[in-house]
């Protein structure tokens, strides 16, 4: 069992790997195009503030599955065809980044507004304020949702199997097809996206005592 | 009409400023100057226009018609009287004249309290790092608190956090300093500390408008103090004249017998 099991181990890891890549994608997508239109949420003009509302309003309550479905086999209909790779991670970053735009409405949102003034007060413009005043505040907020969100984006990952890539899971499956042995490659399946999952948690936890107001 | 208690040309020149919120009008028609080197304390019941005001001065709020003039130029809009809103860039300049100390401190938390007063120094006034530090330093030390340079603001106390505050509006060299309520958040036992720094610097020839419920502080350290009442100026005088107790000024004598009787 455990050398069929070894045989397969390279095709697992290249699955591992595109896992590993296809979460990379979606995360760093996702918090740039989240933080640009998060901020468009909390200071841009009125238009552009329902243009994100409905965004993420809309994606929020589309379940993920459909939505990669729905960018594979939908947007071909009005004559966008995307790889099966590209559709997925844009499924997977559109879902994300109504997540991070709301993450990041939340950090803002709870900096008290005497901040701002006093960051007024003494002078400070508006890109300043939010630079050395605002940002570093929110930040804080947002780092324990968001990297819960990229345990999420890991684990979600997953449903790229569902069209035909070669993920971890997708990997796992094949080898299960051609060894029967699948109570030992769940386990391992499981253990790894664990020891990413674990060890995003573990840096989330030194980010947050580095950044915390409080000195231990 | 209230004028500036002298001749000397003024330094704040508030003229007819009326605010409404909605239709709820906060400001009447207010006008007050105020004199290079004067203390003036503004007092009156809540909800009479006192904080809104003061936060005028810094446009911290808009107001609907009237004028703010600090040194000759319009504070919040630009200057031709088209009453266009003055651009970010100019407002910050703008706000960058005049300090403010808020009644809820508003310290940045994850600055220590020499960055609190360093920040402005460097990103407005475009001071070096060790310019900014020795500045800070100094003023630190000014309130008393040069031990606590390197605090940050959760490990001072109310008392402390305010007189960071206090440095931090001062390090910028306002010409005008706006105190709005500051010692309304403190304990009764910490509030000595924080208006023997606002004496001192007031001792020091620093223009000020305050807006306080200490009114045995205003009679002491005022040059003027302005009476507001239904969002309007209801008395303006020197602090003897106004806290007279055989005045006519009825809403006067009502918050004053108010303020008299809470004193015992």
């Amino acid at each position: 069992m455990l050398g069929k099991i070894a045989y397969a181990l390279p095709f697992l890891a290249q699955g591992f790997a595109l896992t590993l890549w296809v979460s990379l994608l979606v995360v760093v997508l996702s918090l740039i195009a989240g933080i640009i239109l998060g901020v468009g949420l909390v200071y841009g003009p009125a238009p552009l503030r329902w243009a994100v509302r409905i965004f993420s309003d809309t994606i929020r309550g589309i379940p993920i599955l459909v939505l990669i479905f729905f960018v594979y086999y939908g947007l071909p209909a009005v004559g966008v065809h995307l790889q099966s790779f590209w559709a997925a991670v844009l499924a997977l970053t559109l879902f994300k980044t109504a997540q991070v735009v709301e993450y990041l409405r939340g950090a803002v949102a709870s900096i008290p507004k005497g901040q701002s003034e006093a960051a007024m007060a003494i002078g400070l413009t508006f890109r300043q304020r939010l630079a050395y005043v605002i940002f570093p505040q929110a930040f804080r907020r947002f780092l324990p949702p968001w990297i819960n969100g990229v345990t999420d984006a890991v684990k979600g990952s997953a449903l790229v199997s569902l069209l035909g890539i070669t993920d971890l899971m997708q990997a796992i499956n094949q080898v299960i097809g051609r060894t029967y042995e699948a109570m030992p490659l769940y386990i391992l399946g499981a253990l790894l996206y664990f020891a990413v999952n674990y060890a995003l948690s573990l840096a989330s936890r030194r980010l947050e005592q580095r950044f915390a107001f409080i000195r231990e | 009409m209230a004028t500036s208690s002298n001749d000397r040309p003024a330094l704040l020149d508030i003229a007819e400023v009326s605010k409404s919120f909605g239709p709820v009008e906060v400001l009447r028609s207010v006008s007050l100057q105020v004199a290079k080197g004067e203390v003036v304390t503004i007092i009156g019941p809540s909800g009479s226009g006192k904080t809104t005001l003061l936060r005028c001065v810094n446009f911290l709020e808009s107001y609907d018609s009237g004028s703010i003039r600090i040194d000759g130029k319009e504070v919040g809009f630009r200057d031709g009287g088209a009453r266009q809103r003055r651009s970010e860039r100019d407002l910050a300049a703008m706000r960058a004249e005049t300090g403010m100390v808020f009644q809820g401190f508003n310290l940045f938390p994850h600055l220590t309290a020499a960055g609190n007063i360093m920040l402005g120094l460097a990103k407005v006034r475009g001071k070096s790092k060790t310019e900014a530090r020795s500045i800070a330093e100094h003023w630190l030390g000014r309130v008393g608190l040069a031990h606590k340079a390197d605090s940050l603001p959760a490990e001072l106390s109310g008392g402390q956090q305010q007189r960071v505050g206090i440095a931090r509006a001062v390090a910028m060299e306002p010409k005008i300093l706006l105190l709005d309520e500051i010692t309304s958040a403190l304990d009764p036992e910490l509030v000595g500390e924080v208006l023997a720094v606002v004496k001192s610097l007031a001792e020091d020839g620093m223009t000020m408008v305050m807006v306080t419920h200490e009114i045995a502080f205003a009679r002491d350290a005022s040059s003027r103090i302005v009476f507001m009442a239904d969002g309007g100026v209801s008395a303006v005088g020197p602090p003897k004249e106004v806290l007279a107790a055989e005045t006519t000024n009825e809403r006067l004598r009502t918050f004053l017998a108010r303020f008299r009787a809470s004193q015992f």
